[in-house]
């Protein structure tokens, strides 16, 4: 209790200096949320993704098309539960130039596979119910400002209609993920509609979802789809979703290295600034710390004394960072849109947490074990 | 003595009391290095990834996409409109044949020599005229493919990211077998992060039938593009998208600019913040450590204003050491290293060389020393304030 009360007694000798510290280490934790973001934002849910999914592509590249025939012979395999065609759309909505996921799907099929997007039933209904029905993630509806019921028009690209040059849809439902981590930024439209309206591409698919009964089996029912269609002029490459959205991580650069490095710049940077301010600390104050020692306190009480206020110095400064960078997080990302998911993951704040109290350690014990190791006869000559 | 030399006295004092403020000292000077590393880095990708799209261009070369299409990927063009663009006016001709090159754009997974796993590399098909209308692609080892063979040409950029693209290699894609005979450069530009092969080879191969994604078209000069566009757009025959090369090639850096440059305002905006009340720190410690000393001075004849200065001097010199130690420090790490990453419009993967320019650098070391300013004002403040009798009483 008594040592508390001196740690207290500390902070009022220099004001200033403490809560200059205490905003550094803010700020750090402020980025380590933002960071975390990103970071989670450029995996695109690889950790939600189901186990019990596969994704089944053509083997040299995705934007090879498979046939629709295929469809027939994966679904009477064995351990397969039911499986979706699915083609890249790459339609542009307005004078937008950047390409953002609208994928043709059978929605029937589809919804049983991906139960983690969340559409009202009377929606889900509707578009079982449409041919020009389409449903669009939270994110992206309120990006563009859509409404259920509003009809959105695209721009074709590769995917020529048969008349004209633009595709309608009525846009029946908006969905919601089940977790923060689902990618909300999707719309997904109905693949007989495309069938239907399109000039070129009869008969194919751009890739098929799976999904299986036993997550176990993955490996071997993706071996013996790949067996099936070997030495056919389309030859599969089938692999879980996790190894499909990872491997599409990957194509854009490794950018968990690029975020550690940057934090280890940022915590390495802080723990200078806040180590030093609390050497100088100590060192002002070694004839004080030799007194209390000639009266009586202890060693391990006043290493406990110096550790003490470098634990709640980045503690308090930490848990306000954490705090801070949770709400900062929440509101939005600053790409304005670009990453499929934007928040700071009950995990991340764990770490934060831990890094935390690791920081406080650290830059008090050095200056803790000095103030141990003083030996009260010189601290107090030396004053 | 007047006001400069006293300026100059003073700073002299302050330097050579560094030393004994040294932790201190060295604490403001790694914060800010570390803030202006992080920031060069950042900035280094964007500028890299725009250094390959800037050197792909040519002002007098044209590229010719379906109206719509918003890159190769998206593009569809066939036979008859080829023809059509390549008699248009404005198109340069060498021999009496017109400088047009109609391209087949596919990509193709090859693993990554990093991570070894797949990445989208583009696959171009190309005929006799895309030598022509790309005068800068050399063929720097082995040889060109042979028309009519399954043969392939690799650029620089692509054999130094992506595996089996090495001369001689075999590559199974699908049911064809493409053999590597040579290696070529293109400035730099963006084709060095592709394979070549011949059109009337790859077209069938990937069944795209008398079919291309684009005609890029060497004009006559880069004045006659104009001429071009307006002939081609004035044509009820076809509909389509003309842009200059360099227009085209800017345009899909962008977007991963715009990203980098968000990012990096947020960063190191944040970590400037972290950086400033370090700099506050140690120099709110360094004068309070010499108030005495300030004081003497003071009560001796040194005038406030020089004081100040001479704080604020320690400051940014303080901020200049970190700026310069900070990048120089991310040159020697960042400048020049070779990575891959995926270009969106394209859906393929573009590599290229993180680029830590000069004038990176100077605006860096510049937004250090505006910490050191900031960070130094308020504690010069300070100095110059000090009650010297109150100063000169303290123990």
């Amino acid at each position: 209790m008594k040592l508390i009360g001196l740690v207290l007694a500390n902070f009022k000798r220099h004001k200033l200096r403490t809560l200059l510290t205490m905003l550094s280490i803010v700020v750090a934790f402020i980025l380590f949320a933002y960071l975390s973001a990103i970071k989670k934002g450029f995996e695109m849910g690889v950790s939600v993704a189901g186990a019990d999914r596969l994704v089944v592509r053509h083997k040299i590249s995705l934007i090879q098309p498979l046939p629709q025939s295929y469809q027939a012979q994966i679904d009477r395999m064995d351990g397969i539960t039911l499986s979706s065609q699915a083609s890249w759309f790459g339609g542009l909505y307005r004078d937008k130039q950047v390409q953002w996921a609208q994928i043709a799907v059978e929605p029937e099929k589809f919804t049983q596979i991906y139960t983690e997007f969340l559409i009202p039933p009377e929606q889900k209904k509707a578009w079982f119910e449409t041919r020009t029905g389409a449903v669009a993630g939270r994110k992206t509806a309120e990006r563009f400002g859509w409404k259920v019921g509003d009809k959105i028009t695209l721009q074709a690209t590769f995917n020529r209609p048969k008349v004209g040059n633009t595709w309608t849809f009525d846009l029946v439902g908006i969905y919601d993920g089940a977790h923060p981590e689902v990618d909300t930024t999707a719309f997904w439209f109905r693949h007989d509609y495309l069938n239907e309206n399109r000039l070129y591409g009869d008969g194919i698919t751009g890739w098929y979802y799976i999904k299986i009964k036993d997550p176990k089996n993955a490996e071997s029912i993706a071996r013996k789809i790949d067996e099936q269609f070997a030495n056919s002029p389309a030859e599969t490459k089938t692999e879980t979703e996790k190894a499909f959205i990872k491997g599409f991580a990957e194509q854009v650069g490794n950018i968990g290295a690029i975020v550690t490095a940057i934090l280890t710049a940022v915590f390495f940077t802080i723990l200078l600034v806040a180590g030093n301010t609390m050497a100088q600390a100590v060192r002002e104050r070694v004839g004080e710390l030799g007194v209390l020692k000639a009266i009586g306190f202890t060693d391990g009480q006043v290493l406990a004394l110096v550790l003490i206020e470098s634990l709640l110095i980045s503690m308090i400064a930490g848990g306000v960072g954490i705090l801070l960078g949770w709400m900062f997080v929440s509101a939005g990302d600053p790409t304005g849109g670009a990453l499929p998911v934007f928040f700071f993951a009950p995990r991340s704040i764990v770490t934060a947490a831990v890094l935390a109290v690791l920081l406080g350690i650290v830059t008090g014990a050095l200056p803790a074990f000095q103030a141990m190791r003083l030996n009260p006869v010189e601290a107090l000559r030396r004053e | 003595m007047n006001w400069l030399a006293q300026v100059a006295a003073l700073i002299g004092f302050s330097l050579r009391s560094l030393p004994a403020r040294i932790g201190a000292a060295l604490a403001a000077i790694f914060g800010i290095a570390g803030v202006v590393a992080v920031l060069v880095g950042v900035l280094s990708i964007g500028a890299g990834f725009h250094k390959v799209m800037a050197d792909t261009g040519s002002p007098d070369t044209a590229i010719v996409l379906r109206s719509g299409a918003d890159s190769e990927m998206t593009s569809v063009l066939v036979g008859p409109d080829a023809d059509v663009i390549a008699t248009a006016a404005g198109v340069a001709r060498a021999g009496g044949k017109p400088l047009a090159s109609p391209e087949l754009f596919v990509v193709v997974d090859l693993p990554k020599r990093s991570t070894g796993t797949p990445a989208n590399v583009p696959f171009r098909g190309v005929k006799a005229e895309a030598f022509a209308v790309r005068p800068e692609v050399k063929i720097v080892q082995g040889r060109p493919f042979a028309w009519g063979r399954n043969e392939v040409i690799v650029g620089r950029a692509a054999l130094s990211q992506f595996a089996n693209t090495e001369l001689g290699t075999k590559l199974h894609l699908g049911q064809n077998i493409w053999e590597v005979v040579g290696i070529f450069e293109a400035k730099g530009g963006i084709s060095e992060s592709e394979l070549w092969a011949d059109a009337a080879v790859l077209g069938p191969a990937y069944r795209r039938g008398n079919s291309y994604q684009t005609v890029m078209v060497k004009l006559a000069s880069p004045g006659s593009f104009q001429q071009f566009k307006d002939a081609l757009t004035a044509d009820p025959r076809v509909s389509l998208r003309i842009e200059r090369e360099t227009d085209y090639y800017a345009a899909q850096s962008r977007t991963l600019r715009f990203l980098v440059t968000g990012l990096a305002v947020v960063i190191c905006g944040l970590m400037g913040l972290g950086a400033l009340f370090g700099a506050l720190n140690t120099m709110y410690t360094a004068v309070s450590a010499r108030s005495r000393e300030i004081a003497t001075l003071e009560a001796i004849g040194f005038g406030g204003g020089a004081v100040m200065i001479s704080v604020l001097f320690e400051a940014l010199l303080l901020a200049l050491a970190g700026g310069l130690l900070g990048a120089v420090g991310a040159y020697l790490a960042f400048d020049g290293y070779k990575t891959a990453t995926m270009n969106w419009q394209t859906f393929s993967q573009v590599a290229f060389a993180f680029d830590v320019t000069p004038s990176l650098m100077i605006g860096a070391i510049l937004y250090a020393l505006v910490i050191g300013a900031v960070g130094g004002l308020f504690p010069a403040i300070r100095a110059a304030r000090l009650p010297v009798s109150l100063a000169l009483r303290e123990p």
